[in-house]
């Protein structure tokens, strides 16, 4: 089966990225918007048919290694 | 001949290209990303880098920046464009060039000396060049040259592919291939020649004390074609 992460960066961790992203877009005229803070999306094949398995071992699996959770939070989909 | 680098946060090839360009008599003049527009000038060049960080894509926001509107604006009027390495990248990422630049194949940064055929030479970068193999320095982690079919198709029918990847004698093939790019490509034109996107530096090979004389072949050769 097919399970989906959403890591983004914790709520007022700095994001350079996000920030310049933020500034090109004003620049581009696309003056409402506000902040834009970048994340990363992983699309995870599971050899696994019970999903509540396949999604306890994805959590294991993000803590591990796909996120920090210094900086980063997660969100299984 | 008047030309213009453009600088854009994070680039680092700016002054290199500026040495270069003045030691074979442009009078070059440097132009922030910043500005509303480049002053006159026979030639823009987009140097290497790392642009805005290299943030959500190479060459992606400084393709968006403020002085770029007046770098497409000439190069659509024909105007000479060239653009190396992350200047290539920035090409790219406006549409001016087709494809696209990805990671390279095995994911390392490569910094080497690398030979590169010519393959056009009816064009005001390369015509009248006195060799068609030249070695110019690649360093890059995104170098690896990418379109689609239909793009390839149309590259090769226009004959836009300007130099490839290839060994000293001039054999392209896949071990003188550093990055994985497709048919070898090092390096693309526009359609009408007037824009030219690479990754190879001929701004690194300017004395041959300290690397080589390939790039003053083509910056000698480019201000004569001027003339």
């Amino acid at each position: 089966m097919k399970i989906k992460v959403i890591i983004t960066l914790k709520n007022g961790v700095l994001d350079p990225q996000g920030k310049a992203i933020q500034q090109t877009l004003n620049g581009m005229n696309y003056k409402n918007i506000n902040e834009v803070r970048q994340g990363k999306f992983f699309d995870i094949e599971i050899n696994e048919t019970d999903e509540n398995k396949a999604k306890s071992q994805i959590d294991e699996v993000c803590k591990k290694l796909l996120a920090n959770l210094v900086i980063e939070d997660y969100k299984i989909i | 001949m008047k030309s213009s680098v453009i600088v854009f946060p994070g680039s680092n090839c700016d002054r290199d290209m500026d040495v270069a360009l003045r030691k074979f008599g442009f009078k070059n003049q440097m132009v922030w990303h910043d500005e509303d527009s480049v002053p006159k000038s026979d030639l823009i060049v987009l140097p290497g880098g790392f642009s805005y960080g290299d943030y959500l894509r190479c060459g992606s926001i400084a393709a968006k920046s403020k002085i770029i509107n007046s770098v497409i604006d000439f190069a659509k009027s024909g105007g000479l464009v060239l653009g190396i390495c992350n200047g290539f990248q920035i090409l790219t990422e406006t549409g001016l060039l087709p494809g696209v630049l990805q990671q390279n194949k095995f994911l390392n940064f490569i910094c080497k000396n690398v030979y590169i055929k010519i393959n056009d030479n009816k064009n005001k970068f390369f015509k009248n060049i006195k060799k068609n193999i030249l070695e110019l320095h690649i360093a890059n982690n995104e170098g690896n040259y990418y379109c689609s079919d239909d793009e390839l198709k149309s590259i090769e029918e226009n004959n836009q592919i300007a130099v490839t990847y290839c060994n000293k004698e001039g054999l392209e093939n896949e071990d003188h291939n550093p990055n994985g790019a497709i048919k070898n490509i090092a390096g693309i034109f526009n359609k009408e020649k007037n824009i030219l996107g690479m990754m190879p530096h001929p701004e690194r090979m300017i004395d041959s004390y300290l690397s080589g004389e390939d790039g003053s072949l083509f910056f000698k050769n480019l201000l004569e074609n001027f003339k």
